[in-house]
């Protein structure tokens, strides 16, 4: 067990930077997603923690170690990769075993034949097929350790995988993906089999997906990353609805926040899609901002006027318990959608004019850089530019 | 070769098949005229090939096998069924033998030479950074070039007084032989030649290989500590390289049995029966001594040996899904 610092990593390909300068602290036991679109840099994260690479700049310290420089295999870690990375050749008792045998056994000790003559040797390999035994039957794959991989199904595979990185017990687990070549049904059950090992296990783990749900449902914190930079470390709830940052706003969610620009008319009222909305705000009158909505912030209104937003429908999606409302709004290219409860909304039919209202403590204001504004930070509204000034 | 051939072979059936009964029924062919119709399209489109292979491929085969059971000399208008005579003669010759325990000794030389030195090339090049399409080009040259053309400049580099092989030998003062004039030498340097023959084809099959080792394992072999080289080439490199190695093995050892080139510029077999392979008795029998009924025979242990190899070849080649 131990915990993670990551302090200014930096790491570039050529004249590609992926990773600009990322510090990071996890703590001792617990369960960190890193979470991002493909390409993000997040993958490469993880094998720097992993020793699988080398960062450019900033350093790593696992527990109380600095640990740049040192090899995967010093760093006590395990990892469990995307393709789960089993030896093809060896049986699945083979494959648990193997972190224990390059641990346990001398380079002499693990020649075919000769090492076996060796005094002691018999006795450490009964200790390690012990281990893989107890290791394989809390995993319930203790009845396929003579079977190869390529005998085995995606789950199976899967579990092999953690086998393999469990049975020594590292101080942090690292976890590239594990469950996205797997379906959709197992998928939601590995999900679960992962939480359960890791509240079993209690150690630190380190998960890296593009997958929100995955990490909204198994993480104590998700780290939001886009284009190489960290854009947000928080519990997912707060990811949810309390993004600092555009892009976390819509990256998180589906269907994605709406995202609307819109002008502070004057304090407390602020001119949105042909429509005025209230809501509290302490950027100066003028200045430009976007709206970010989600689809269930809003709720059906009677009538137009202030306060609510007036569209025809362009689409309507039934999810069951759920609608989603594709609403054209005048001035904007994109439709809002709209989130509704199916047994109140039984009516609507593509065409019809709508109107929605917006809980105005729903609204979560972006400055246009991306910035989140939020009411109480005060260094965030001074600095935000009169809507003529930014005028392309 | 044959994976295409039968890709075709298994889709195309079923998909004619059911083109033909979607198609809508106001087309006024009974079923039967149907499937006859049916049959000729099949029959057109095989044809050519079936001619092919019966003309190049079978006939020839089978008249081998027939001419092996007679007493017919080349250009004799006259032969006479013999039974297995021939066969009987080509097991009691000393000669055969000795050409066959020959070859089985270069194949035994060769395969090995080739398998562990195109392994190490390729390695070599694989772990270096850069100039590796020279390395895999210059590497590769013997194997495209015109092996009696090679085997030319061989003999004149391994000639007793003036080939530079001796010469640099003497001028560092170590013992020059007549490399290709000696009975203890002759079928080793031959396999030596057939190394360097056949090692550029190993290497592209073994490099091939090492591409296609997903780098995933080696991450993960680092990870469980099994990141020494020796380590990594015991844990994953080699295994990795089992189906190429087996299916180097087998395509290096068909070449090995097939060499003739190299014997029939440098040594003609000599000195005495010293270098005379298989291919090469064949063709000494057939073509000089016009024994062809003899040679045929001896054809026949060839095609066996050959085919054999190739049906191990086959099997390989099935196997190398299993790590799929």
């Amino acid at each position: 067990m131990a915990s993670v610092l990551i302090d200014s990593i930096q790491k570039n390909y050529g004249v590609t930077s992926v990773l600009r300068g990322v510090s990071l602290s996890i703590a001792d036991g617990e369960f960190l997603t890193l979470l991002g679109p493909s390409g993000c840099g997040k993958s490469t994260l993880l094998r720097i923690l992993a020793g699988l690479e080398v960062q450019d700049a900033g350093s790593v310290t696992i527990g109380e170690r600095v640990v740049d420089g040192l090899r995967p295999k010093r760093r006590d870690v395990a990892m469990v990769f995307q393709s789960y990375a089993l030896y093809p050749h060896m049986t699945v008792a083979s494959n648990i075993a193997l972190p224990l045998r390059m641990r346990k056994l001398s380079a002499v000790r693990r020649l075919p034949l000769l090492g076996r003559l060796l005094p002691g040797t018999t006795q450490v390999a009964g200790e390690i097929d012990e281990e893989v035994t107890r290791t394989a039957k809390s995993l319930g794959i203790g009845h396929l350790l003579v079977r190869k991989p390529g005998q085995l199904s995606g789950g199976q595979r899967q579990r092999v995988a953690v086998g393999r990185a469990m049975v020594r017990n590292p101080a942090i687990f690292l976890m590239d993906e594990p469950l996205s070549n797997l379906d959709a049904k197992l998928r939601v059950q590995m999900r679960a089999e992962i939480k359960e090992l890791h509240q079993g296990l209690g150690v630190t783990f380190v998960y890296v997906t593009h997958d929100q749900a995955e990490a909204m449902t198994l993480s104590d914190r998700v780290a939001v990353m886009i284009d190489g930079e960290l854009l947000q470390v928080a519990p997912p709830q707060d990811i949810y609805a309390d993004p600092d940052d555009r892009r976390v706003a819509e990256f998180i969610g589906s269907p994605k926040i709406n995202m609307l620009d819109g002008v502070v008319r004057e304090r407390g009222l602020i001119d949105v899609a042909g429509a005025t909305l209230t809501i509290e705000t302490d950027a100066r009158p003028g200045a430009a901002l976007t709206l970010g909505i989600r689809p269930e912030a809003f709720h059906l209104a009677d009538h137009g006027g202030q306060g609510s937003l007036t569209g025809s429908v362009r689409m309507i999606e039934h999810m069951g318990s759920d609608l989603f409302v594709h609403l054209d709004l005048a001035g904007i290219d994109h439709p809002l959608i709209v989130r509704l409860l199916a047994e109140r909304a039984p009516y609507i039919t593509p065409g019809q004019t709508l109107h929605v209202g917006v809980r105005p403590d729903r609204v979560l204001l972006f400055a246009r850089d991306g910035r989140r504004l939020r009411r109480d930070a005060e260094s965030d509204w001074t600095s935000v530019t009169p809507f003529r000034e930014v005028a392309r | 070769m044959s994976k295409p051939l039968a890709l075709y072979g298994a889709s195309d059936g079923p998909s004619a098949t059911s083109g033909a009964r979607t198609l809508p029924s106001r087309t006024a062919f009974s079923a039967d005229r149907r499937a006859f119709a049916e049959m000729l399209i099949a029959w057109t489109l095989a044809g050519p090939a079936i001619f092919f292979l019966l003309v190049l491929f079978f006939l020839p085969v089978i008249g081998v096998f027939v001419i092996a059971l007679t007493d017919w000399q080349f250009g004799a208008r006259s032969l006479s069924f013999v039974g297995l005579t021939n066969f009987r003669e080509v097991f009691a010759d000393a000669g055969f033998r000795t050409s066959l325990f020959n070859t089985v000794i270069y194949a035994l030389i060769v395969v090995p030479g080739t398998v562990v030195f195109g392994l190490l090339i390729a390695l070599l090049i694989e772990s270096g950074k850069s100039c590796r399409s020279f390395y895999r080009a210059i590497h590769f040259l013997p194997f495209m070039a015109t092996l009696t053309a090679m085997a030319i400049a061989w003999g004149t580099l391994l000639h007793p007084t003036i080939g530079l092989v001796n010469q640099t030998l003497a001028a560092m003062a170590l013992p020059t032989a007549n490399w290709l004039g000696q009975e203890n030498t002759a079928l080793p340097v031959l396999a030596v030649i057939g190394i360097w023959q056949n090692l550029g084809y190993a290497m592209v099959l073994f490099l091939s290989g090492l591409k296609s080792i997903p780098q995933d394992l080696y991450d993960a072999a680092d990870v469980d500590g099994a990141d020494l080289w020796f380590d990594r080439l015991r844990t994953v490199t080699l295994p990795m390289l089992g189906p190429v190695s087996m299916f180097v093995v087998v395509v290096v050892a068909l070449r090995a049995f097939e060499s003739f080139d190299t014997v029939k510029v440098l040594t003609q077999g000599g000195p005495g029966h010293a270098s005379e392979v298989l291919l090469y008795t064949l063709y000494r029998e057939s073509f000089e001594y016009l024994r062809t009924g003899y040679g045929a025979a001896i054809a026949v242990v060839f095609l066996i040996i050959v085919v054999t190899l190739t049906l191990v070849q086959a099997r390989v080649m099935d196997r190398k899904v299993h790590y799929q």
